[in-house]
């Protein structure tokens, strides 16, 4: 099997195991409510720092740290290009995060998920998801409308439509726009399918996300998040950002960016890793990898003992 | 010394390419025509060529850009699935066929608005900056350019022209030197639309026609004005909607990373341009190498070579006219 399918296979392997033991009746299930991120408890004591996705959630990861992610070479260039900087354009500066992104990222996300119910014949049509980063909100339409057509405007949240498999939702999104994958300029395009699969346990929702993007990547990018039932969670409106002036000098239109072959290394240096192992790829996204980043690892071990070893010059 | 003549014939040759492609009813011209309904009173229709406007109300239609040649008789159908009301007016946004090429037999199945000071004029006035009627009446050498009942009829040369229709002011703003030197974008103020043609293009990067007057600088400040004139409802979210002379509809914040995606390969290409590299070297270099899965194209009319290039005579045409103005 090519590694390209291998990472739908699993996603789908441990959507199905999900499901298997607590099969329902219904085919429809109830994930309405707040749902918050599990904090780490310790000694009683609950920790600001949530389990997973640290760093997307959080101060945000390094620059040049592609490590796992399918990258193909468009995407690590566009990444390697990146300058943080360009967060400070007044016409960027209250950018909601993109849907391929939100589910993991933005402090949270802190959601409140409420059905959409037809007014006038009570049907259920949808869920609505509130609650995430700069109010890129989403709705899940569940009344089988179809997707947009080409020319259709793309949309932060994209544009979602759920079909139920037993009591799990699986969520095809479309139409998003040019987003990110990590808050490190990964980008993720603007022909990118989403793919979630819904899972409630009890207490617990468990959303997998796969991600097929045509330009940027060369594998599925598949994530989970586990998100806890917090009906103390109060989520509120999403705050609306007036752009300041962070520029000083600089025109409208100015747009900083790293120059062409521009070199991302310190995120490898501070890990003490090899730099071609931060550099993303499919092949990185495999736990076979761990092979390889061992050889890697042991051969720059042997370069920097081969240079202490050489007479100064 | 670099050929000046295989310069200007390679240049030719694009222009006479883009003319022949733009003119001909591309797969979905002749077919079925999209329709869009945008914001207030106005709505896309996509298919015929480049993108149309139309603007519908209780007066009438105003139309932005008339598609191709071929598609009038699609593009009239889909437009009367939104009104049954006569078209009065329509707009040019540049000289180019696929936008131009319907411009007679639109005209035609609409009428001039009741009391228009339009005389002589049977159909819906036509209207468009100067140059695209110079382009299409006087076209350059290898351009075929298109017969009088085609042209314009009311054109300006001024660097913006107003209407006021179906209760919506309406601004038909200049922007030198873009795309073209005859680009108009068309702001519908009441309903927050901009139709931008092709200045903006989703599904390519931005043609610079430096054969008719188009120049990387201008492309840059047109997309640089309709971001200044865009405003979002709240977080780059809905807001100013733009309608591009290609592909999807957008709002302010897919106008930025457009605009963030001509200015980082103009960047790319001045900084090379300044090390005295040749156009060989960079296009070898692959300028816009992130942006060609997105934008580019190998083969057609507009290739990612052109596009570079384009970028690279325009500056070249800069620094010469700096060098000499000094």
């Amino acid at each position: 099997m090519s590694t390209r399918y291998r990472a739908g296979a699993c996603a789908l392997a441990l959507g199905a195991a999900m499901l298997l033991p607590a099969a329902p009746a219904s085919a429809q299930f109830d994930f309405s409510g707040e749902w918050v991120t599990p904090r780490a408890v310790i000694y009683g004591r609950t920790l600001s720092q949530q389990f997973e996705d640290g760093p997307d959630r959080a101060d945000g990861p390094e620059m040049g740290d592609y490590t796992g992610l399918p990258l193909n070479e468009f995407g690590r260039r566009k990444a390697d290009a990146w300058s943080a900087s360009v967060l400070a354009q007044p016409e960027r500066q209250g950018n909601p995060h993109p849907a391929q992104y939100s589910m993991r990222g933005g402090g949270g996300p802190n959601l409140r998920i409420t059905k959409v119910i037809d007014p006038v014949t009570s049907a259920w049509t949808g869920l609505r998801m509130d609650g995430f980063y700069n109010g890129g909100n989403r709705t899940i339409w569940l009344d089988g409308r179809p997707h947009p057509g080409q020319y259709a405007e793309h949309l932060w949240s994209g544009f979602s439509t759920g079909v139920w498999q037993g009591h799990m939702l699986k969520v095809t999104t479309t139409h998003m726009k040019l987003g990110f994958l990590r808050r490190n300029g990964v980008p993720s395009s603007s022909r990118t399918t989403m793919t979630e699969y819904f899972v409630r346990h009890g207490t617990y929702l468990t959303v997998i996300t796969i991600l097929e993007d045509p330009d940027y990547l060369e594998d599925y990018f598949v994530r989970d998040v586990t998100l806890r039932w917090a009906p103390e969670l109060v989520v509120g409106p999403p705050s609306i950002v007036d752009p300041s002036d962070e520029l000083g000098d600089k025109p409208l239109g100015w747009v900083p960016h790293n120059p062409p072959g521009t070199r991302h290394t310190e995120f490898a240096e501070r890990f003490g890793l090899p730099f071609e192992a931060t550099r993303g790829g499919a092949e990185t996204v495999y736990p076979e990898y761990q092979k390889t980043l061992a050889e890697l690892i042991a051969r720059d071990k042997a370069a920097r003992s081969r240079q202490a070893q050489e007479p100064a010059r | 010394m670099r050929p000046v003549g295989t310069r200007r014939a390679v240049l030719l040759a694009a222009v006479v390419a883009l003319v022949l492609w733009a003119g001909t009813a591309r797969p979905g011209a002749q077919g079925q025509v999209e329709t869009l309904r945008v914001q207030g009173q106005v709505h896309l229709l996509a298919g015929a060529g480049g993108n149309v406007t139309a603007l519908v109300g209780p007066q009438g239609v105003l139309l932005v850009d008339a598609g191709s040649q071929g598609a009038t008789e699609p593009l009239l159908a889909a437009l009367r699935t939104i009104t049954p009301l006569p078209i009065h007016f329509l707009i040019n946004t540049s000289a180019d066929p696929d936008h131009v090429g319907g411009n007679a037999a639109i005209s035609q199945a609409g009428r001039p608005m009741p009391g228009w000071n339009g005389a002589g004029v049977s159909g819906a006035p036509v209207f468009a900056h100067e140059n695209v009627q110079r382009r299409m009446s006087a076209p350059g050498p290898g351009d075929p350019g298109f017969e009088a009942p085609f042209w314009p009829t009311s054109t300006f040369f001024t660097g913006k022209h107003t209407l006021h229709f179906n209760d919506e002011p309406i601004e038909l703003l200049w922007q030198q030197a873009a795309h073209s030197d005859a680009d108009l974008m068309i702001f519908f103020r009441r309903s927050d639309v901009i139709s931008a043609g092709d200045i903006v293009n989703m599904e390519s990067f931005p043609v610079i026609d430096l054969a008719r007057g188009g120049s990387i600088q201008g492309e840059l400040d047109a997309l640089n004005r309709i971001i200044d004139i865009a405003i979002p409802r709240m977080n780059q979210m809905d807001g100013t909607r733009i309608i591009p002379g290609h592909g999807r509809l957008c709002n302010e914040a897919d106008v930025v990373e457009y605009r963030d995606m001509v200015t980082v390969i103009r960047d790319r290409v001045q900084t090379l341009l300044a090390q005295g590299k040749t156009l060989e070297e960079v296009q070898a270099s692959r300028p816009a190498y992130e942006y060609e899965p997105v934008y580019g194209a190998e083969q057609g009319a507009w290739t990612t070579r052109m596009f570079v290039e384009a970028v690279y005579r325009s500056l070249e045409g800069e620094d010469a006219r700096s060098r000499a103005a000094r």
